[in-house]
């Protein structure tokens, strides 16, 4: 497949492995944010490819994972309410709450609807003027642009009763929390692709200077993975720390201005609770007032329940890339996809899920 | 003008011409034997379903037959390349091929949802007939239920087959050795995307079809050919990589699979990239793989060629070795790029990523 095919090339990949072999010299560890990349990495073997010395930790960027228990109690209490129609995303629909997830809410008789666009669930309000209509709007900057897109269709519509339980949140205040962190390892940053074609890279700009760490906004094919790398490597290498773009094909320094302004205009940061990372200020987007009849949690009465987090579990450790999942006492055991502990076992973006599903038996030969 | 006629005591509309099922249709009384006369025995036209009795009574020669039931309740129930009829012949008659066996006969059981417009279930009737047809199989005996509106999806389907076996050697996941070649029948995913496209409405450049299809000729082709077919499997539900990871296991075997030689559709495989899936695991219903010694493969993907036309039999992977007792069976893929990875089977269906 065109665009695809070329960032899969066997003969380039290899090259590039040796060339980051020829400018290896010491051991570095490095973190991809994205959760699509660390599934990509997983999947493909990209880690099996680098030098002993490389080490890869694996980051806090899946939406899903990083919803915090409150917030998917918040989702299952109102999927059940009978008045409601909840939409989400297909792999949020199990990741386990404090108690139950959105799969079993729909098994026990709620209407709990996968969509596959902010806008299908704007549709089903318009279409069901009898029922509440809720979207999970769930993601970072990269989902945050279609989230607005709906909710300023659905002001244009008149609609009554379309609402958004927000968890949407923001890569950089994550990375800034992690770097703070006295117990920091990583060295580098591969920044995600998709994120910064939205908001660019400029504002990493202080961030890699500040603490004094290389930062490549890399893509999420095979070749753009090793090339992230490579770039990173060099930078480490030759003890320089500046942002660099790897994926160039989708975006510029400045981002995508009409999308940074819609965001502006309808959201605005607020402090969120991330799970495995605890609560981060200003890490999140919330609705801004003009637009607060959207928001669902102030609709409906959410007076929450306690959330209730595994005692065992190890997310939050893994999130923050002190701990690969194989260091879990529970991998593959007490917490497996079927009955996962944590979100990070059941999101495919999750790094227990990609570990369990690729490396769970080590192959033979 | 008689009496009889002024004082005629039947409904004044022919029973036939009522658009929608009614729950009077499953009653046992007379419309529901309009239902069966006009609409399921002309529609089959098999002699054992002419008899109108509670069973079928087959003269069978072989020694050994296999039989098989599985129920269908795709939706939407008529999509691009097929409908649930066409599925549900198809189906059942392909799970009785994968054991080595001709089809002789099916049975038909309908749930109906009362409400169901009458001429969709004659389409669904017809194309049960061509599909019959093509697999070379009568439909002999058959049950239909009607159940109140909200109750049922439309039209449930539930078919049984037997057939008679024709091969002497068990074909099974227990017959599959070390050196033995994995072959497939031809590309991958199009029916899973075929029915998600349309239940979801997404739309893409070229319609994607089902690759719904009987497979009896081109089994029964390598089998008159005589090669030593030691297993045989259709990848429908959780798609290639399930069907594989299932055969290591029942088999305790590692099997190797090159993702380089698994076919998969230019529209297809964009269309997973777009939704996050992995095309090994999406369902068809058309394809199989077949686990035969590694000297007999080149004769065998002759015969797949020339038994069906719009498919690429290819070699896509081998029978490593045993696995130690004990030990769940292995399946790996060397990807694209070199790197080798686990496949393994998915916990539930696989559900669109977000990013």
């Amino acid at each position: 497949m065109k665009f695809i095919d070329e960032y899969r090339d066997p003969q380039a990949t290899a090259r590039l492995k040796r060339e980051i072999e020829r400018i290896t010299t010491r051991p570095w560890t490095i973190m991809e944010i994205c959760g699509g990349q660390t599934h990509a990495i997983v999947k493909n073997g990209i880690d099996l490819l680098l030098p002993d010395k490389i080490t890869l930790l694996h980051g806090p960027g899946c939406p899903v994972c990083v919803t915090s228990v409150e917030l998917i109690d918040k989702a299952v209490t109102l999927a059940a309410r009978p008045e409601v129609i909840f939409c989400s995303f297909g792999d949020m629909m199990r990741v386990p709450g404090s108690h139950k997830d959105l799969l079993s809410v729909k098994a026990e008789g709620g209407d709990v609807r996968m969509v596959y666009s902010p806008a299908d669930a704007v549709r089903i309000a318009h279409e069901c003027p009898d029922r509440q209509v809720v979207f999970f709007g769930i993601g970072f900057e990269t989902t945050a642009p279609a989230n607005v897109a709906a909710i300023l269709q659905a002001r244009q519509m008149g609609l009554k009763n379309f609402s958004m339980l927000m968890a949407l949140v923001l890569v950089k205040p994550a990375i800034a929390a992690l770097l703070s962190d006295p117990d920091n390892r990583v060295q580098a940053f591969l920044a995600a692709g998709h994120v910064c074609a939205v908001t660019g890279y400029g504002d990493y700009e202080p961030l890699a200077a500040r603490f004094h760490v290389p930062m490549v906004v890399t893509g999420f094919e095979p070749l753009d993975i090793l090339q992230g790398i490579f770039m990173a490597i060099a930078q480490l290498e030759q003890g320089r720390a500046e942002v660099e773009n790897q994926y160039t094909r989708a975006v510029r320094r400045e981002g995508n201005p009409a999308a940074i302004a819609m965001i502006e205009k309808v959201l605005m940061p607020v402090d969120r609770a991330w799970r495995g990372l605890g609560m981060i200020p200003s890490s999140g987007l919330g609705l801004r007032t003009e637009y607060a009849e959207f928001d669902a949690g102030k609709r409906f009465d959410l007076t929450a329940c306690i959330a209730e987090e595994s005692s065992i579990c190890i997310s939050g450790l893994i999130l923050q890339g002190r701990m690969k999942p194989p260091d879990c006492t529970a991998f593959g055991t007490a917490c497996t996809p079927e009955h996962p502990l944590g979100a990070t076992m059941v999101s495919s973006e999750g790094a227990c899920a990609a570990y369990y599903r690729y490396r769970r038996t080590k192959a033979p030969h | 003008m008689t009496l009889s006629d002024n004082f005629n005591l039947n409904c004044p509309l022919p029973k036939a011409d009522y658009p929608y099922v009614l729950l009077a249709h499953g009653g046992g009384g007379r419309l529901m034997h309009r239902l069966i006369e006009d609409i399921f025995i002309p529609a089959f036209g098999s002699q054992e379903l002419e008899l109108r009795h509670d069973g079928a009574r087959l003269d069978i020669e072989s020694s050994a037959v296999v039989m098989t039931t599985d129920s269908y309740v795709v939706h939407p129930l008529f999509f691009p390349g097929g409908d649930i009829g066409s599925l549900a012949v198809n189906g059942t008659v392909n799970d009785l091929a994968m054991c080595g066996a001709r089809p002789t006969a099916l049975s038909a059981a309908f749930i109906i949802e009362e409400g169901f417009p009458v001429e969709s279930l004659v389409r669904v009737a017809q194309s049960m007939r061509a599909a019959a047809e093509a697999a070379g199989v009568r439909i002999v005996t058959g049950d239909t239920k009607v159940v109140d509106k909200g109750r049922g999806h439309g039209l449930f389907i539930t078919t049984a087959g037997i057939g008679e076996v024709k091969s002497s050697r068990l074909i099974a996941p227990s017959s599959v050795r070390p050196g033995d070649v994995i072959l497939i029948n031809g590309d991958v995913g199009r029916h899973g995307i075929a029915i998600m496209a349309a239940r979801e409405g997404l739309e893409f450049e070229t319609t994607i079809e089902s690759d719904c299809a009987p497979l009896v000729d081109s089994v029964m082709r390598m089998l008159d050919a005589g090669l030593d077919l030691h297993c045989l499997r259709d990848l429908t539900r959780g798609g290639l990589a399930t069907t594989l990871v299932e055969i290591a296991d029942a088999a305790g075997v590692h099997i190797a699979i090159e993702e380089a030689a698994v076919p998969v559709r230019e529209e297809i495989r964009g269309a997973c990239e777009i939704l996050g899936f992995d095309p090994l695991y999406v369902a068809n219903e058309g394809r199989f793989i077949a686990i035969l010694p590694g000297k007999e493969a080149d004769r065998a993907l002759d015969i797949l060629r020339k038994s069906a036309v719009d498919c690429t039999p290819m070699r896509i992977g081998q029978v490593v070795e045993r696995v130690p007792d004990g030990q769940p069976g292995l399946v790996t893929m060397t990807s694209v790029i070199g790197s080798e990875r686990i496949i393994d089977m998915l916990s539930g269906e696989q559900l669109p990523r977000i990013c």
